[in-house]
């Protein structure tokens, strides 16, 4: 369903992705390790189209569209959905008026009929206990004041309404402890369609314990240079990224 | 010029026009007086109207007054130079009925079909629930509906022309007691050539059913609207008034020079809240209404409370300042503001908080948000006289940018002279972020829709001081009147 092909792409001049490629079939789920500023973030961010980040080189197709060349709303109506690192606070705009116009806009990119709003509410309702995300914060503006913690898990909340089939999940372990990892991590496997994929980030297996990938790849230096399978991730948490550098260079 | 240009043009025409979408004109017939502004002017219109001798006095006191004055150059403002002779001050579009309509039957249909397109149904089975209406176009009320169920009450809610004829007692008594003729230049201008408006008294204890509003509509060409509004809440009353209005896109600049008046006694309350959406001008600064209006409450009665919640998105300039005097002992004021500003708009407006009375207190809360090449300024007074001991204050004003062209500016001054008084102030600057906006569009909000939530978000402590139906409109208002401006 994602296909990434020699993708190259800057952020202010700097060339960060060297080279990309990538294959995602429904349902997979492939881990992205690596060391800070390897590209990790600026693949997810250019797969979901922020505008600070160019696209010099490659294609990324996704449902057999040209990904590049839709808005960033587009690619989210499309199922794309990034879980952000770092989740902004957008004061005076309550989560349920901020969802219910993310939902319509994806139902109208649909042809359907917008949702009204007890039915909305409801959805809301339901979907806030697959996260354990409490009445109030619901209520709260988008973000406003959440915790860290309260913040990946609104993430996932997200998630949860807008059904997406592609989930990027950028460092959605990091600031969290032990518990709210695990409600996440929980909240995220009961979303999970057999269909649904994920590419998530992380720098620890300990989010990989519970959302168990198919595919481990290492990103160095702005290019994957090395994939496996799950023991893959296990290899790292034991021995760093230190010995993969050398085999490269060996 | 190709056919495909044609359509592109004719798309960006649409696109830009889409933004105010209440520019059309109404085709009736309507009586304009001569222009120019003379004392026979003053005298004509006082005729038309029927007017007894005390007020025609007033006038023209008026009218020699304003003589004297400069028009002020203190606002952050480059306002066009308004030949005061090339304006028409009185535009009748009733005239063809000899009386002022009685009853519906007898409005002209195409005045009925203008405000239902308005959303303003001068029907009152069709009304906003809860709502009573005067509407106001150019110089004269067409219609107040709900008045005989107000009178049941002992309300009255009517437009000024016909309280002069038919509560001349209590019309002398207020008019001119809160905004005196020597006010201010405008002021001056409009006391001497006011037509319609609004005149409200609430009895003594008497919580007022229904909101009241008043619609005002600019038509005709060339002329200028100089509404008067009265609004008298007598002790222990309560009343919540509403105001909206809207103006033809015309490539000139139209003048609408207001009056607010507003009276509360002993425990009284009064709530009033504008939507104003003056024709703003276009996108190349052309045109527009420029608003010179003077709003003032006097808190005369002891614990007293008036606030004033405006949402500003039109006009090319703005030049309003809704303040209140604290004359009451232990009387609250509070002025809730949003003031947006697109392409060439200008906005110079806040507040006058005036202290006399101990123990009084008010609360002044300002957005501002601008886009464009706009400029929007916040400009307030905190004054506490002497003998208001224990007067607070708290202030705070806020300012977004959207673009790296507009100007967003705060004035604020104070003037303590009691000691005991407690005032804050807090300011602040942003821009709204690009952070924000791709988070909303990550999650499939579409950047325009992003920009007018968030904008919504931003005014949000102040949108929710409006009565329900106008918040509504009002967050509408916000995101349309900022549609182009990111991006």
């Amino acid at each position: 369903m994602l296909e990434i092909k020699n993708l190259h792409a800057t952020v202010s001049g700097k060339e960060i992705l060297k080279g990309i490629d990538l294959t995602i079939r429904p349902g997979e789920i492939h881990a992205l390790m690596g060391q800070n500023g390897a590209g990790k973030s600026t693949l997810s961010n250019v797969l979901v189209g922020h505008p600070a980040y160019t696209v010099t080189e490659g294609s990324v197709t996704f449902n057999g569209k040209d990904l590049l060349a839709l808005s960033p709303d587009e690619r989210s109506h499309e199922g794309l959905f990034l879980s952000f690192q770092q989740p902004v606070e957008i004061p005076g705009v309550s989560m349920a008026n901020f969802m219910r116009a993310a939902l319509n806009a994806k139902r109208k990119y649909l042809g359907q009929e917008p949702l009204d709003a007890s039915s909305f509410l409801k959805l809301m309702r339901e979907k806030r206990k697959v996260v354990e995300l409490d009445s109030k914060l619901a209520n709260r503006s988008v973000n406003e004041g959440f915790s860290g913690g309260e913040k990946k898990r609104n993430e996932i909340y997200q998630m949860a309404i807008l059904e997406p089939t592609m989930c990027i999940l950028d460092e959605t372990d990091s600031g969290l402890d032990v518990d709210a990892l695990r409600i996440v991590a929980e909240g995220f496997n009961k979303l999970r369609t057999p269909e649904t994929s994920a590419i998530v980030i992380t720098h620890y297996q300990r989010l990989l314990d519970y959302i168990k990938p198919n595919f481990v790849h290492v990103l160095l230096g702005g290019r994957i240079v090395k994939s496996g399978g799950p023991e893959l991730a296990l290899e790292i948490e034991q021995r760093g990224f230190d010995w993969i550098k050398e085999e490269i260079e060996s | 010029m190709s056919s495909d240009q044609e359509t592109t043009n004719a798309f960006v025409r649409s696109v830009a026009e889409r933004t105010y979408e209440y520019g059309f004109t109404t085709t009736v017939e309507t009586e304009v007086i001569d222009r120019g502004l003379t004392e026979d002017t003053v005298r004509l219109i006082s005729e038309k109207k029927g007017e007894p001798e005390w007020l025609l006095d007033f006038r023209l006191k008026a009218f020699r007054y304003w003589l004297t004055l400069e028009q002020p150059t203190w606002g952050h403002l480059k306002m066009p130079e308004i030949d005061y002779q090339a304006i028409s001050y009185y535009a009748d579009p009733t005239a063809k009925k000899k009386q002022g309509p009685k009853s519906l039957d007898e409005i002209d249909p195409e005045l009925m079909k203008t405000f239902d397109k308005l959303g303003i149904p001068l029907e009152e089975r069709l009304a906003l629930s809860g709502t009573a209406v005067d509407a106001v176009m150019d110089s004269v009320s067409v219609k107040t509906t709900f008045r005989e169920k107000l009178a049941e009450q002992g309300i009255i809610f009517c437009s000024i022309s016909e309280a002069v004829r038919e509560h001349p007692d209590l019309v002398r008594k207020y008019l001119g007691s809160v905004v005196p003729y020597r006010d201010n230049f405008f002021a001056a201008l409009n006391s001497a050539v006011f037509s319609d408006g609004s005149f409200v008294y609430i009895p003594k204890g008497v919580r007022c059913p229904m909101e009241l509003s008043t619609y005002f509509r600019i038509n005709a060409q060339g002329t200028g609207q100089f509404e008067r509004t009265l609004i008298v809440c007598d002790e222990d009353a309560y009343v919540s008034y509403l105001e909206g209005c809207t103006a033809p896109m015309r490539d000139e600049n139209q003048l609408h020079a207001a009056i607010v008046e507003i009276v509360v006694e002993n425990r009284a309350e009064v709530k009033y809240s504008t939507v104003q959406n003056w024709y703003p001008g276009d996108k190349d600064g052309k045109g527009g209404v420029l608003n010179l209006v003077t709003k003032r409450g006097l808190l005369r009665g002891v614990n007293s409370k008036l606030s004033w919640t405006q949402v500003e998105t039109g006009s090319a300039i703005t030049w309003k300042y809704p303040s209140c005097v604290l004359a009451g002992e232990g009387s609250q004021a509070e002025f809730y503001s949003v003031a947006v500003t697109n392409n060439f708009q200008q906005a110079d407006t806040g507040t006058k908080m005036i202290h006399l009375a101990p123990r009084t207190s008010s609360t002044i809360i300002s957005k501002g948000i601008s886009a464009g090449r706009s400029q929007n300024s916040y400009r307030g007074l905190v004054r506490v006289a002497p003998k208001a001991e224990g007067a607070r204050n708290y202030s705070s004003c806020d300012s977004l940018l959207l673009s790296s062209t507009c100007g967003a500016h705060t004035f604020p001054y104070m003037d303590i002279q009691n000691p005991t008084a407690v005032v804050e102030h807090e300011a602040t600057t942003s821009k709204i972020s690009e952070d924000q906006l791709f988070y909303c569009q990550q999650r499939g909000i579409p950047q325009e829709e992003a920009v007018g939530l968030i904008v919504n978000g931003y005014a949000k402590d102040v949108l929710n001081k409006l009565p329900m139906e106008f918040a509504v409109e009002a967050q509408k208002l916000l995101s349309v009147s900022l549609e182009g401006t990111v991006g």
